[in-house]
């Protein structure tokens, strides 16, 4: 923790995003999935993005790494990344930006290792292609890789099948380290996986990231976990950010009442039993206004009392 | 829960219940056991959680006891009547409407190609139990009502409805058929956090207003607590810990309980355990077949069973471990429940 905070108040952020406006579009309407969203990513920071399905976190995601399609469209806003215009990148500097500078791991990425190629051979492949080793050197380096997040090299010569979906997470986080980019995108890394191994991916990241000093962009719903591995974070909700603060501090006291419906949406370990009441299957806020600042860091939209009341 | 002063038979239990999955070549006769002797019974009106990691025997149970595997051995008992006995080969039209399952993917368990009204009706049909004309309606539209959906997504398409409302129409298609006991397979782990309370809360109400016994499946011991009146811990297809869910989870006595304890995120805990030490036992667990918490050279788990030790003064918790030592014992090997997991580690 101690080397966040020294990290946190440096103010070199690695990444910007400005006013983002993500829209899907049809021949008859647009719908603003990302809705003016500003942040900023520090050196060796981790950020959390929270928020339900169709918030518009992975959309967010989506455009840092470029990777929208039609119909998605990025409509307005600013993405800068080590002072460079995300936005701006022609397909030879988006091959380049994509694994060295920044790196992302899918939600259900332990899928998406090809299952016809042994481990090693998709670990080779990143090095050629991207860093243009030859594949002694990239088989030494994939080796070592795995060796990183605690798996046998010897299973560089084994086929995904053959490895446990938590062995496969952790396999495909070594990948997306291997280029050491400056920004890791994880977007709900665990989700599929038991809290066990959850638990030891999560402790993995983070020691990860202190051994290699990149910054993560950590996207989920499990608020719990948010606030474990995350410095700062931002709560969503409808395209727009509804808080953002040090993540301590969200924890400690959520002021929109989205932010509390969303802490109380999980049971507790500890503590009476007590009723809750969940957030229900289509809880949205209309217009979200901007952010005011509450307390130094810590970033509200102002909500009408009645909503609060209403959750 | 029960009336203490009646005999109570259980509304579901199972005995002994053994299950091997044939493995290795055409030849070769090794087995894998993945339920090795299952003890557990849920009363009328109560909600069992059986926790554990993925591979540890928890679908097997819910699958056997559903009959949609044969297990190798034991009784499986609806009532007091040995089921196994009574429709040998496979399940009669009757269990079948008293014993329902819930699945976990509600994206997989509605056929696409069919409208809301088609899964209900349908089940109603094949048991016998649907009104004719008008009455049908009325009677798919209380269905509805039962778990929170309303009448117009009769006509929906499965694509139509979000995760939640798939998974309650799974649920009232199970209801459908009144059944005595649901058996629901991790019926929340792929929905969004924001309706899994919804669920859960769905599945108390049914326990409360409708008298329905259930299985709960999970490995989300947040929402075991929250949900069941008694939760049971399986590890490597043995039941190791049962008792009252508060109590359990407060005192877990099994080293494994209390892995999967520590492992749940909590922000107010954070830092009170280490996590380094934390993963070498979990490997070890991972690494062994049986038990990778005996140490113990004299009492090792696979050489002698352990037996159940009664935990606390209650009566409903109770423990299948050696290194289990009651607080109250005068030996100088006394073992606190929360010391027992750093007590594995040190050795």
């Amino acid at each position: 923790m101690t080397v966040s905070q020294t990290s946190f108040g440096s103010h070199d952020s690695v990444l910007e995003v400005r006013d983002l406006v993500v829209q899907y579009v049809s021949d008859t309407r647009a719908i603003t999935a990302v809705d003016r969203v500003s942040f900023d990513i520090g050196v060796g920071e981790i950020f959390g993005l929270a928020g339900e399905s169709g918030c518009g976190k992975s959309t967010i995601a989506n455009s840092i790494m470029r990777l929208l399609r039609h119909p998605a469209l990025i409509a307005g806003g600013s993405i800068t990344f080590g002072g460079r215009d995300v936005l701006a990148m022609d397909t030879d500097e988006l091959r380049r930006f994509r694994w060295q500078d920044v790196a992302m791991v899918f939600q259900s990425a332990m899928n998406s290792l090809n299952p016809v190629m042994t481990i090693g051979d998709q670990m080779v492949d990143i090095f050629t292609t991207h860093a243009g080793y030859s594949r002694k050197e990239s088989l030494r380096r994939s080796a070592q890789l795995l060796e990183l997040v605690r798996i046998d090299p010897a299973r560089l010569r084994s086929y995904p099948h053959q490895l446990s979906g938590g062995m496969r997470q952790r396999a495909v986080i070594a990948m997306a380290v291997a280029l050491k980019p400056s920004l890791l995108i994880l977007d709900e890394p665990t989700t599929a996986l038991d809290v066990v191994v959850q638990q030891e991916i999560m402790a993995q990241i983070k020691d990860l990231q202190r051994e290699l000093g990149f910054s993560v962009l950590f996207i989920t719903h499990d608020m719990s976990l948010m606030v474990e591995l995350s410095h700062r974070m931002a709560v969503m909700n409808s395209g727009r950010i509804v808080e953002t603060a040090a993540a301590k501090t969200i924890h400690a006291s959520p002021r929109h009442p989205y932010t509390q419906a969303l802490m109380n949406a999980f049971p507790p370990l500890t503590g009476p039993r007590r009723p809750l009441r969940g957030l229900g299957d289509d809880v949205t806020f209309g217009d979200i206004p901007d952010l005011e600042e509450v307390t130094p860091g810590h970033f509200v939209a102002p909500a009408a009392p009645s909503l609060g009341a209403s959750l | 829960m029960t009336d203490p002063t009646v005999p109570q038979i259980p509304s579901l239990e199972v005995q002994g219940l053994v299950k091997d999955f044939p493995s290795g070549g055409l030849f070769s006769r090794t087995s894998v056991r993945a339920l090795g002797g299952v003890n557990l019974s849920i009363g009328r009106g109560e909600i069992v959680a059986l926790v554990g990691e993925s591979g540890s025997g928890k679908s097997t149970l819910a699958r056997c006891v559903a009959r949609l595997e044969k297990p190798t051995s034991g009784k499986i008992l609806l009532d007091g009547v040995d089921v196994l006995r009574r429709d040998r080969f496979s399940a009669s039209r009757e269990y079948r409407s008293q014993v329902q399952m819930v699945f976990q993917d509600p994206f997989g368990s509605l056929n696409p190609a069919h409208r809301i009204e088609h899964f209900l009706t349908r089940s109603l049909e094949i048991h016998g139990k649907a009104h004719k004309g008008a009455a049908l309606r009325e009677q798919l539209a209380a269905l509805l009502q039962t778990v929170g959906l309303s009448e117009d997504m009769l006509s929906s398409y499965p694509h139509e409805l979000s995760g939640g409302q798939r998974q309650r129409v799974a649920i009232a298609r199970a209801l459908a058929v009144e059944p005595q006991v649901i058996l629901a397979d991790e019926p929340t782990s792929m929905l969004d956090v924001s309706v899994r309370i919804g669920i859960l809360n769905l599945l108390a109400r049914l326990r409360d207003e409708q008298g329905i016994s259930m299985l709960y499946i999970t490995h989300d011991l947040a929402s075991a607590r929250y949900l069941a009146d008694r939760t049971a811990v399986m590890f490597a297809g043995e039941l190791v810990e049962e008792g009252e869910s508060l109590e359990l989870l407060a005192e877990p006595a099994h080293p494994y309980t209390q892995l999967l304890v520590s492992a749940v995120p909590d922000p107010a805990r954070s830092g009170s355990y280490d996590p380094e030490e934390r993963a070498r036992l979990r490997a070890a667990v991972m690494k062994s077949s049986s038990c990778a918490f005996d140490t113990d050279p004299n009492q090792r788990c696979s050489s002698s069973e352990p037996v159940r030790h009664q935990v606390g003064e209650t009566g409903t918790h109770w423990v299948r471990c050696h290194l289990y030592r009651p607080q109250n014992a005068s030996t100088a090997h006394t073992v606190a429940p929360s010391t027992a997991l750093t007590e594995t580690q040190a050795s």
